[in-house]
C-alpha cells in the first residue's frame, strides 16, 4: 500500500499493465513530457518509445491505428488529451471499435482502452471541460467506466486493459491531484460492472460517479448533520450499470437524487432514473431528482461556477425529495 | 516547388535581391510587431498574476502573424487559432476581446460587426475547412473576398487539414492556407509530425501551389501572402504557405518546455528575431531612433493597458446569462433551467 493521488494511481496502473508485452500506449505528448496531465510520466523512459508511443496530432488516426493493433492481437491503451478532443475519433469509435465484434461475429475484436480526461472545475479554455459520457454510453458495444478514488482508478484501469472488449475510461480531471488515498501495490482489478456502496444510509440514495462524487459525499456529510441518513453510491461503471445495487438501495430508502455534471437532457442520469422507475417504482416515496449541469456549453472560467452542480444544489434537491 | 524558403530581409537587416522597401511600409509593420510583442508579454504576465487562464504565447512568430494579414483587405476573412492573437488583432479583432476569451469570458468571442475574423479555434485542425466554406461562399456571392486560415505544423496531421486542402483544390476556392511551422506541437518536433520534408510540398498532391517562406521575415511573408491573395482574388484558386518560424516560449503558460527541448535551440532562433532585423534596416535608413522606439512602445502599451482595464471592468456573466446564447430564442426547457440556475445562485 502507498498513498497516491488519482493521477499517480493511474500511472502505477499503466506501469503495471505494461508488464504484459501486448500492451502499448499511444497518444499526443505522452512520451517525453508524460502527457499533459503527466499520467504517463516516466513510462517511455522505462518501457521504450516502441511501446509508449508519441503520435502526431490526429485523434482519428490514434484510435483507428490502435483499433488495428487490437485486431492484430495487441492491447492498446490510448490517451486523448481531453474528452473534448475525442470527437475527431468518434467515427472510429462508433463505426469500428464498438462494432467489430458484432460485425465479425466474434472473429475480430477490439480489446482496447480509450482514456479520456473529462470534466470541468479547472477554469480551462473552451473544449477542455467537457463531460459528454452520454455520447459513449449510448453506443452499443462500448463499456464505459469512471473512477473517483485512486484505488478504484488503478483497479478499474487494469480491469479495462484485461477486458476482452473496448472500454472508454473516463478520468475526472479535477480529481487527478485532489483525490488521494491508499492504493495497493502491484496488480489487482476493480471489477467492471460493479458499483460501490460508499456509505450506507436509510433516508435517501445519492447516486453519482467520477468528479461529482466529491460534492455528493460532501452533501451526504452535511445532510447527516441535519439528521438525514444518506446512502452514497459511486456507480464507477456506467456501462454495464450495476442495476441491482441501485435498485436495492432505492427499495430501501424510497428516495433518490442522481448527480452528474454533464448536461441534463439525454444525460446518463436519465438512464438511472428510468431504471429506478422500471424496477423500483412502488418503493418510491417521492419523484427522483436529477442534479446536473445545464443544457449549455460549459462556461469558461469566470462563469463556470454557475454551471457545475454544487453541494448546495445537491442538498436542496435532497431536501425537496425528503419533504415531498 | 522550391525547397528554399523565400527571403527578402535577412537576419542582419539587409535586403536580398530586391528594390529597397519603402520606409513607411516597414515602419508600420515594425510598429505592429512591436505592439504584438508587448501584448504577448502582457498576457503572459497577466496569466502569472492569475488574471488570465492559460495563454498561448507567440513570441518569435510576430513576422508570420503580421505578414500574413498585412496584405488582406478589410472584407477578407481570417480564420485563425489560439496562438494567433497578433494576426487577429491586426485584422480588426480587438485586444479586449482576445483578453476576455483568455480571462474566461464568452463575450470575447463577439468581435465588432464588420470584423471578418472568427473566434480563435481551440481545437486543432477543425477550422481550416471553415475557411474553405467561407471563401467558397464569397466566390458564389461574387464578392471577390478571400479567406486566410492560420494553423500550426501539428494541425497538418489532423484529417480535417487534408479534407480542407482537397475541397479547396477541387472547388478552386479563394482560400489561403497559412501554416506557421514553429518547430513544435507541444512536445513533438516537426520531424515527428510528418515524414515529408516540408509541409509546403503537401500542396502538390492536392493540385495547388505550395510556398515556403522565412516566417521571421515580415517582408517575405507579406510578399508570398500578397501573391496568394492576388491569385485567389483573380480566380486562380488556393495556395498553401509554410512559414518557417519558432515558438520561443512554452506551448502555453501551463507548459514546461525544458522537459522536451534544449535551451540552445531557442538561442539560434533568437539570433533570427523577426523584430530585430526590421529595426536594423530602419536604423540604417535613418528612419529610426530611441525616441521613435519609445514612442511606438508607449502608444502600444497605452492601447493594451486600456484594453486590459476595459476587459477587467466587465462584470462576469451571471448565472442567468450563461443561458443567453444557446439559441436565437431560448427554448422552453432552457427557460426553466435558467430560472433554477438563477434561484440557486441567490
Ligand atoms: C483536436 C485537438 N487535439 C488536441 C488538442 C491539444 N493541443 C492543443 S495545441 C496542440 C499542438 C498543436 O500544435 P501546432 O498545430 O503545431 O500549433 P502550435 O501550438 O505549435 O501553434 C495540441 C495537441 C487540441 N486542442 N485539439
Amino acid at each position: 500500500m502507498s498513498v497516491m493521488t488519482l493521477a499517480q494511481a493511474l500511472n502505477s496502473a499503466l506501469d503495471t499493465a505494461l508488464d504484459d508485452p501486448r500492451v502499448v500506449l499511444m497518444g499526443e505528448d505522452i512520451g517525453t513530457t508524460g502527457g499533459v496531465f503527466r499520467i504517463t510520466d516516466g513510462l517511455q523512459r522505462k518501457h521504450g518509445s516502441e511501446r509508449v508511443i508519441d503520435t502526431p496530432v490526429a485523434e482519428s488516426g490514434i484510435v483507428g491505428a490502435a483499433f488495428g493493433m487490437a485486431i492484430a492481437g495487441l492491447r492498446p491503451i490510448v490517451e486523448i488529451q481531453f474528452m473534448g478532443f475525442s470527437y475527431p475519433a468518434y467515427d472510429q469509435v462508433i463505426s469500428h471499435v464498438a462494432r467489430i465484434r458484432s460485425r465479425s461475429r466474434h472473429r475480430f475484436t477490439a480489446p482496447m482502452v480509450i482514456r479520456l480526461p473529462y470534466g470541468g472545475g479547472i477554469g480551462a479554455s473552451e473544449h477542455h471541460s467537457e463531460s459528454t459520457e452520454a455520447i459513449y454510453t449510448h453506443i452499443p458495444g462500448l463499456k464505459v467506466v469512471v473512477a473517483s478514488t485512486p484505488e478504484n482508478a488503478k483497479g478499474l484501469l487494469l480491469a479495462a486493459v484485461d477486458d476482452p472488449d473496448p472500454v472508454i475510461f473516463l478520468e475526472p480531471i479535477r480529481a487527478y491531484r485532489a483525490a488521494r488515498g491508499e492504493v495497493p501495490d502491484g496488480r489487482y482489478v476493480t471489477p467492471i460492472g460493479a458499483g460501490m456502496l460508499e456509505q450506507r444510509g436509510s433516508d435517501i440514495s445519492l447516486i453519482s460517479y467520477g468528479a461529482m462524487m466529491r460534492e455528493t459525499r460532501d452533501a451526504a456529510h452535511r445532510l447527516a448533520a441535519e439528521g438525514v441518513s444518506a446512502e452514497v453510491i459511486d456507480l464507477r461503471s456506467l456501462v454495464p450499470l450495476d442495476a441491482d445495487m441501485v435498485v436495492a438501495s432505492v427499495e430501501k430508502t424510497g428516495r433518490a437524487v442522481v448527480i452528474h455534471e454533464a448536461p441534463l437532457t439525454g444525460g446518463y442520469g436519465a438512464e438511472v432514473v428510468a431504471l429506478i422507475q422500471e424496477r423500483a417504482l412502488y418503493s418510491l416515496r417521492a419523484p427522483v431528482r436529477r442534479v446536473t449541469g445545464w443544457d449549455v456549453s460549459v462556461p469558461l472560467r469566470l462563469a463556470e461556477r454557475h454551471y457545475l452542480p454544487s453541494t448546495g444544489r445537491i442538498m436542496s434537491a435532497a431536501r425537496d425529495v425528503l419533504e415531498a | 516547388m522550391s525547397l528554399e524558403p523565400r527571403q527578402v530581409l535577412a537576419a542582419d537587416g539587409t535586403v536580398i535581391d530586391r528594390r529597397e522597401p519603402d520606409v513607411s511600409t516597414l515602419a508600420t509593420m515594425y510598429a505592429a510587431m512591436t505592439e504584438a510583442r508587448l501584448y504577448d508579454r502582457k498576457a503572459s504576465a497577466l496569466q502569472r498574476q492569475g488574471r488570465l487562464a492559460t495563454y498561448a504565447p507567440y513570441e518569435g512568430q510576430e513576422a508570420s502573424q503580421v505578414g500574413a494579414v498585412a496584405p488582406l483587405a478589410p472584407e477578407d476573412w481570417l480564420v485563425a487559432s489560439y496562438r494567433d492573437a497578433a494576426a487577429m488583432h491586426l485584422h480588426g479583432y480587438p485586444w479586449k476581446n482576445l483578453l476576455l476569451t483568455r480571462m474566461g469570458d464568452e463575450r470575447g468571442g463577439h468581435p465588432p460587426e464588420g470584423v471578418n475574423v472568427t473566434p480563435p479555434s481551440i481545437t486543432v485542425g477543425g477550422h481550416m475547412i471553415h475557411a474553405v466554406g467561407i471563401a467558397w461562399a464569397e466566390k458564389l456571392k461574387g464578392t471577390g473576398a478571400v479567406a486566410l486560415t492560420m494553423f500550426g505544423d501539428g494541425a497538418t496531421s489532423e484529417g480535417d487539414f487534408h479534407e480542407a486542402m482537397n475541397f479547396a483544390g477541387v472547388y478552386h476556392v479563394p482560400t489561403v492556407f497559412f501554416c506557421q511551422n514553429n518547430g513544435w506541437a507541444i512536445s513533438m518536433p516537426r520531424s515527428r509530425q510528418t515524414a515529408s520534408r516540408t509541409i509546403a510540398q503537401k500542396a502538390d498532391a492536392y493540385g495547388l501551389p505550395g510556398v515556403l517562406v522565412d516566417g521571421n521575415d515580415v517582408l517575405a511573408v507579406a510578399e508570398v501572402v500578397a501573391e496568394a491573395v492576388d491569385r485567389a482574388r483573380a480566380g486562380e484558386g488556393p495556395t498553401l504557405i509554410e512559414a518557417l518560424t519558432y515558438r520561443v516560449q512554452g506551448h502555453t503558460t501551463a507548459d514546461d518546455d525544458r522537459r522536451y527541448r534544449a535551451r540552445e535551440e531557442a538561442a539560434g532562433w533568437l539570433a533570427r528575431d523577426p523584430l530585430e532585423r526590421v529595426r536594423l534596416w530602419l536604423e540604417r535608413h535613418g528612419a529610426w531612433d530611441e525616441a521613435r522606439q519609445s514612442g511606438i512602445e508607449a502608444e502600444a502599451s497605452r492601447r493594451i493597458e486600456a484594453a486590459v482595464a476595459e476587459a477587467e471592468a466587465l462584470e462576469s456573466l451571471s448565472a442567468g446569462e450563461i443561458f443567453d446564447a444557446m439559441f436565437d430564442e431560448p427554448t422552453a426547457p432552457l427557460a426553466v433551467q435558467r430560472h433554477r440556475a438563477e434561484r440557486s445562485a441567490r
